[in-house]
Parts: structure tokens; sequence; C-alpha cells
């Protein structure tokens, strides 16, 4: 299983805090996306929004990123603490 | 405790932070600190109130490694970051950043250097509830450039 996590704004958009996705065939952060997108086709405009950050196992991942059984990925948008 | 972090719901007492920052050294000529609080205007808006949500786990190994930076480039003795998190209120305390060293120019720049990634990389987010709803608040560009001159 993957888990994926939902933060801020965008947990707020897709009405999801997190889910767990099998493998299957989800190889890289891509081809979960495009799982997710399949899954939930009202999830495309929130999860398109370009500035979007992702991180895997709690660190920040830039472009795709190959992914693995347990992994915890996350989406969120820009970080505005401090 | 020379290098360390916490993430809270209950304020913090900016004297005992000091205190313990320099709790049985002799050698730090220097301390800085900042302190982040909620104001009462954004953008325009009447800022009553604020929740700051995080991303637990994320939240606390960013910070870590946001002090590990700082301890490689400049010569500290002591750091300290506490941030708080859920629901504050105008004029509360959000963060605080410490920073002790021989000579107050490295004690200055680690802090602002601390802030400035805090700002960029530390997975929290603000949602105000102003005179106009609850907002988000959107990432501003000033703390993007502020975080980008350090780089090397």
């Amino acid at each position: 299983m993957i888990r994926v996590v939902f933060l801020a704004q965008l947990r707020e958009q897709l009405g999801a805090a997190e889910l767990d996705v099998p493998v299957g065939q989800i190889k890289t952060l891509a081809d979960l996306k495009t799982y997710l997108l399949l899954q939930n086709s009202s999830w495309s405009g929130a999860l398109s929004n370009p500035k979007l950050l992702s991180a895997v196992n709690h660190a920040y991942v830039k472009g795709d990123h190959v992914l693995a059984d347990g992994d915890e990925v996350a989406f969120f948008p820009p970080v505005t603490g401090g | 405790m020379a290098f360390s972090i916490a993430v809270q719901e209950q304020d913090f007492d900016v004297g005992r932070e000091y205190g313990e920052l320099i709790f049985g050294d002799t050698a730090a000529g220097a301390v800085v600190f900042f302190v982040g609080r909620v104001r009462d205007t954004n953008y325009a808006r009447d800022v009553k109130s604020m929740s700051l949500e995080h991303y637990p786990g994320m939240t606390e190994k960013i910070l870590q490694q946001i002090l590990d930076e700082a301890k490689s480039r400049w010569k500290l003795i002591a750091a300290r970051i506490v941030h708080r998190v859920g629901e504050l209120h105008v004029s509360d305390q959000i963060v605080f950043v410490g920073v002790t060293s021989v000579h107050r120019e490295h004690a200055f720049q680690a802090a602002e250097f601390l802030m400035d990634f805090l700002k960029t990389q530390a997975p929290f987010w603000k949602k105000e509830l102003t005179g106009q709803g609850a907002l988000w608040v959107e990432e501003n560009s000033k703390d993007v450039g502020a975080s980008l001159r350090w780089n090397k």
C-alpha cells in the first residue's frame, strides 16, 4: 500500500485527508497522480495545480519519483508558516 | 539542548527560552532571537484569529535539517526553533528562533537564515479568520526572495 496524504487547502478542496492506495501498477509519483485522477475525476483541477508540492516519506521531491510499497506520499500547497 | 526544535500548541516563554539557550554557557558573547506574532492586518484584511496546521513528522524533520544547515554555515553554540500550531489569536506568539554564537555576526545571520528557510520549507499553513471570512494565506513572493538569497 501507498499512504497518500493531502494537507491544508488541498485537503479541503478534495474533501479527503488521506487514503491508502494499492501499489498495483504504480511505480512512480506520476503513476500515482494518474491513478488518483482516474478514481476521482473531480480532483483534476486541484491536483493539477502547478504550485502543489510533494513529499515522499517526509522529504521534498521534485519532478517524478520512484515509489515503493509502504511509502507515504504527501501533496500540499506552498507553505506559509513562520 | 544545544540545537533543538519544538512544535507545540502551547505558548512559549521568551525569557525561559533565552535562559535555556545560555544555560551554563560562558563562551557565547552574542544571542539573537526573533519572535513572530499574529498581527491584526494582512493584505488589508482584518485578522481575528488563525489556525495553524502542519504535517506532523515532516515538520520536525525539516526544522532539524534547517538547524543542521545553519550549524554548517556559521559558528554557532546553540540554536532553538519553537513553532506553535492550532488556534491562535491576534497578538499571540507564533514562532521563536534563538541563536547563540561567540560574536554577533554569526548569530544575526544564522537567525535570519533560519527564519527565511523556515518560512519557505517547513510544512506549516495558516488559515486566517478575517472580516471577509476564512482564507488560506497565500505564498509570499518576498519570503521566497528572502530565502533564495542564501543559495550558495
